[in-house]
């Protein structure tokens, strides 16, 4: 066992778990943000991401020991205090950017980086910059259309 | 209510904005994995890397002691105290005969089948304890010879004594004598050998079950990544573990996509269930990825020879079509009905061709089970229609759109020589609103450009028909199916007039939430936010058949309008009484009660009050409470069905393809959220893109190992791998259910996979190009580009 500190959503967390802990079972099991899915074994379906130090990552394909002193934020974490949603929360719902809701979290965090460091995507660069996210609800169209509308209100 | 009153309603045809969305976007959503119950216990099971291998010994010792492990189970453990998984369909062989059904064990016995056959399962206190001892259970095998090409299947070993040549069944439709006929006199016959390649559905939430037992109640409680939870608490409890059907509760919480891969009832349900009246606790099991791919139900995987025959103008006389389907190892709960009931039946398309024979042979294999996957059927009879109609034209010197223009059925309603009745459409209005759409008149400048840059251009057509709604149960019933095929629904309405709805179909992203919520409101004149819905839940909703066949808003929809219907009678009722009126005087609209001829009027929501404070009430010819039930069983099918264009341009030298318009126009009937119904079309042209350029599920023919079993080896359509869809609609309402409308789920997995191969082959038809195989890869159609080119 180890102990791990570190900052979610803005609060300090402690825990004390096995070594080969993954973020994400960190998360899910031992913090009970059940926001954050797992899709696969391989880190390619995108469900995991979160932000850690700015960044998304997929939290499946790192160890919660290597996040110590990190700050993450999940979906749990993105509406701003007072419980108003993030812009690309409200884009997704606008736009119908979900259907069956299981990649949307990972999907958004994906979108928040993305635009945090490209907030004038074109519509190829976000069709390119969300590659790491499958969804086999939407064909991808109105997610495009959620990011592009959050854009438009981000840059407001 | 008449359809056409109903679609003026408000609320109908409004693009609300969805109510689940709230928790799915805000990280509240309860899938059966986020779900932790008291005691909770985890499994794991054991499955076999061999495709056809006999068990000789399971040894556990080592596993059992094991930290934190429990139990470890075999299939010797469940002998004799459980059945088998059942078949829902029964299919019979032209002499009557019925298909061979050999037993689907819960866990292996005496032979494993296909590589990831479940042999053993483990339990212990968490998931990484019961991971480990499942890999520290020895399992003996002597390794038998795989099946894996169905061509050949007969001359392999035999998987099921009951299949000495692992044949499932031979299941015949349509007058062969006519058809034979026909074919004698024809000007021209066109003949196609396709494959339909095997898909793997890969909803994003991977299939878990969490299965608990309360002794004090004695009492099984089962949560589910499932698309139908009363067919699969039925199937359990009735066929399988023969408990008492009331004694056990299966909740589908939220569920992260289906595609139908989730209607069926799984081993793992069943040995969880089991174990957990065994160990007196929860279990929880939730499938990696790399499970999914070896254990979840596969889609597809028809190779099909088809002749069509025409007079010298191109109009079709007859069609002969023969089929190899796969089964897999075993028959999963719905396989059968898929290339037959689901397949044969469509084959007659947008169509009048006066005569069709089709010839279905299913064979075993050592294979993942086959089963329905997004359209189930109706994409391979499409595939085989539209494949073959697009060649038939160029052989004749036609044009994709007009060979299908001179054959169009275009009277209503239309008998196909294949059993099914259509009972409305207008397919000249789909093709012509797409060819608009898709702007084909500026097509010609389009290619040219395309050549300037050394491209190859081409257009595709594809003009589909589905059945959907599944389906009438007395027809269902002579056909083969074990169950009825109705829906229910219940409308609760709370004293304060506000609404919960009860309905047996299932969400599984389809956003019935808002969709039902907006028929309730439209028809009681209320707001939407004043009526929830309950779905996937046996101990809240009365009974359901689920969600599959596009059949939610036809037939559970349905249901609930029945139920409004009963609702607004009583409800008349008591509006009569406080207005002192006869119940015959009064009309119900936009949410008042009001007496014919007068300008008296009471509200819903006083109706409501008064129905659970009957101060002032007939009780003497009336119930308190507002609050029924109906059935809804449907007396046909539903037809949805479009045109849809697509055009690709294709690099010769790499052999890519890119997808660079593709235009659907649906005709659904009446569209009650054309937001959600947009939606479910980009999603299926989606997977019927990928199924056309990407993806397919290949097993070693030597070794019989899944070779794409992982995100790695399996292409999954990303989002740069689609262009903008252009949609359209049109709109002939159902004439046989109270909403008018015709199911959208699966349309766009139909109609675009042949959309997209025409338009492949007609960009490289000038490279003597004939025939090409999906998925269309660009290794693929590289080599076919060099092959021709030989």
């Amino acid at each position: 066992m180890m102990k791990v500190e570190l900052n979610v959503n803005g609060k300090p967390v402690t825990a004390d778990v096995p070594e080969n802990t993954l973020l994400v079972h960190l998360l899910r099991e031992h913090l009970r943000l059940t926001g954050t899915h797992v899709g696969c074994d391989t880190a390619q379906c995108g469900a995991c991401t979160v932000i850690a130090n700015g960044r998304s990552i997929k939290s499946c394909n790192v160890l919660a020991a290597q996040m110590q002193g990190a700050q993450i934020t999940t979906i749990e974490g993105v509406a701003a205090a007072d419980g108003t949603p993030h812009p690309l929360q409200a884009a997704f719902n606008d736009c119908h950017g979900l259907q069956c809701g299981y990649c949307t979290p990972g999907m958004v965090m994906s979108a928040i980086d993305l635009l945090a460091h490209n907030k004038n995507a074109s519509q190829a660069e976000i069709r390119e910059q969300l590659e790491g996210n499958f969804c086999r609800c939407t064909g991808y169209q109105n997610i495009v259309k959620a990011v592009q509308q959050a854009q438009k209100t981000m840059t407001a | 209510m008449g359809v056409n009153d109903f679609a003026k309603l408000p609320h109908i045809g409004e693009s609300l904005k969805r109510k689940e969305d709230g928790r799915f976007l805000t990280g509240a959503g309860q899938y059966t994995d986020d779900i932790r119950q008291a005691d909770q216990k985890y499994a794991a099971f054991v499955r076999s890397p061999h495709a056809h291998a006999v068990i000789k010994h399971v040894d556990t010792s080592q596993a059992a002691a094991m930290p934190g492990v429990m139990r470890v189970f075999t299939g010797a453990d469940m002998q004799g105290k459980m059945g088998g998984l059942p078949c829902g369909w029964l299919i019979s062989n032209p002499d009557g005969s019925p298909m061979k059904e050999p037993p689907h064990p819960i866990l292996a016995h005496t032979k494993v089948r296909h590589v990831g056959d479940q042999v053993a399962l483990v339990v212990a206190d968490t998931p990484e304890q019961a991971k480990n001892a499942a890999e520290a259970v020895q399992v003996d095998y002597d390794v038998l010879a795989p099946v894996i090409d169905m061509r050949r299947a007969s001359q392999g070993p035999a998987l099921h004594e009951e299949a000495p040549d692992n044949h499932c069944y031979t299941w015949t439709l349509g007058d062969k004598a006519a058809v034979d006929a026909a074919f004698a006199t024809a000007a021209h016959v066109t003949q196609l050998d396709i494959t339909n390649n095997r898909l793997i559905p890969n909803a994003i939430e991977p299939r878990a079950v969490n299965a608990a037992y309360h002794r004090a109640s004695d009492e099984y409680v089962i949560h589910v990544a499932n698309q139908n939870p009363h067919v699969e608490r039925l199937l359990m409890t009735a066929f399988v573990l023969q408990l008492p059907e009331h004694k056990v509760r299966v909740i589908a919480p939220d569920v992260g996509g289906g595609f139908g891969s989730k209607i069926f009832l799984y081993a793992e349900d069943v040995a969880l269930t089991w174990a957990a009246r065994q160990l007196g606790c929860a279990i929880k099991w939730t499938a990696e990825r790399s499970e999914s791919f070896v254990s979840d139900a596969h889609g597809r995987d028809h190779i099909t020879h088809a002749e069509m025959a025409m007079d010298k103008d191109g109009k079709f006389l007859a069609m002969r079509v023969h089929t190899h389907a796969n089964m897999g190892a075993y028959l999963s709960t719905f396989s059968t009905c898929v290339p037959t009931i689901l397949y044969g039946t469509l084959l007659a398309g947008q169509y009048a061709t006066p005569q069709i024979y089709v010839e279905v042979d299913a064979w075993f294999t050592s294979t993942a089970p086959v089963d329905a996957y997004r359209g189930a059927g109706r994409p391979e009879a499409t595939y085989v229609v539209e494949r073959l109609v697009t060649r038939a034209a160029w052989e004749m010197g036609l044009a994709q759109d007009e060979i299908r223009k001179r054959n169009f059925v275009t009277q209503f309603p239309y008998q196909t020589p294949v059993a099914l009745q259509y009972d409305t459409g207008d397919y000249h209005a789909c093709m012509n609103q797409a060819q608009q759409l898709a702007d084909v008149a500026g097509y010609q400048a389009r290619k040219q450009t395309s050549q300037a840059k050394g491209l190859k251009r081409g257009i595709g057509y594809s003009s589909y028909i589905e059945a959907c709604g599944l389906a009438p149960s007395n027809i269902a019933g002579a056909l083969g199916a074990r169950a009825g095929l109705f829906e229910c629904g219940e409308v609760r309405v709370h004293p304060t007039g506000s609404v919960t709805v009860f309905t047996g179909s299932h969400s599984h992203g389809q956003g019935h939430e808002t969709t039902f919520a907006q028929v309730v409101a439209a028809r009681l004149g209320i707001d939407p936010s004043q009526v929830d819905v309950v779905h996937g839940d046996t101990g809240r909703v009365p009974f359901g058949m689920g969600t599959y066949g596009s059949r939610s808003l036809a037939v559970g929809g349905a249901a609930i309008m029945k139920a409004l219907d009963k609702i607004e009678a009583k409800a008349k009722k008591i509006a009569a009484h406080l207005m002192e009126a006869s119940d015959a005087d009064i009309e119900f609209s936009g949410g008042q009660f009001k007496v014919k001829g007068t300008d008296k009027t009471i509200p819903f929501a006083q109706v409501a009050l008064t129905a659970y404070v009957p101060h002032n009430y007939p009780l003497d010819t009336l119930e308190p409470g507002l609050n029924e039930t109906a059935f809804y069983d449907p007396t046909n099918f539903t037809y949805p069905a479009g045109t849809y264009i697509c055009e690709v341009e294709i690099d010769p030298a790499t052999g890519v393809v890119r997808v660079d318009r593709f235009t659907a126009v649906d005709d659904f009937g009446v569209i009650i959220n054309p937001m959600i119904v947009e939606g479910q079309v980009h999603g299926g042209v989606a997977q019927g893109m990928g199924q056309a350029l990407m993806e397919h599920g290949v097993y070693d023919v030597e070794s019989g190992q899944l070779l794409t079993g992982s995100y790695m080896d399996y292409a999954m359509p990303r989002a740069a791998d689609f262009p903008e869809f252009t949609l359209g609609h049109v709109c002939t309402p159902c004439t046989h259910n109270p909403i008018g409308s015709k199911g959208c789920g699966e349309a766009g997995a139909i109609g675009s996979p042949p959309a997209v191969i025409n338009a492949v082959l007609d960009a490289l038809k000038e490279l003597g190009v004939k025939d090409l195989d999906m998925p269309a890869t660009p290794a693929r159609v590289w080599h076919t580009i060099q092959t021709a080119k030989v």
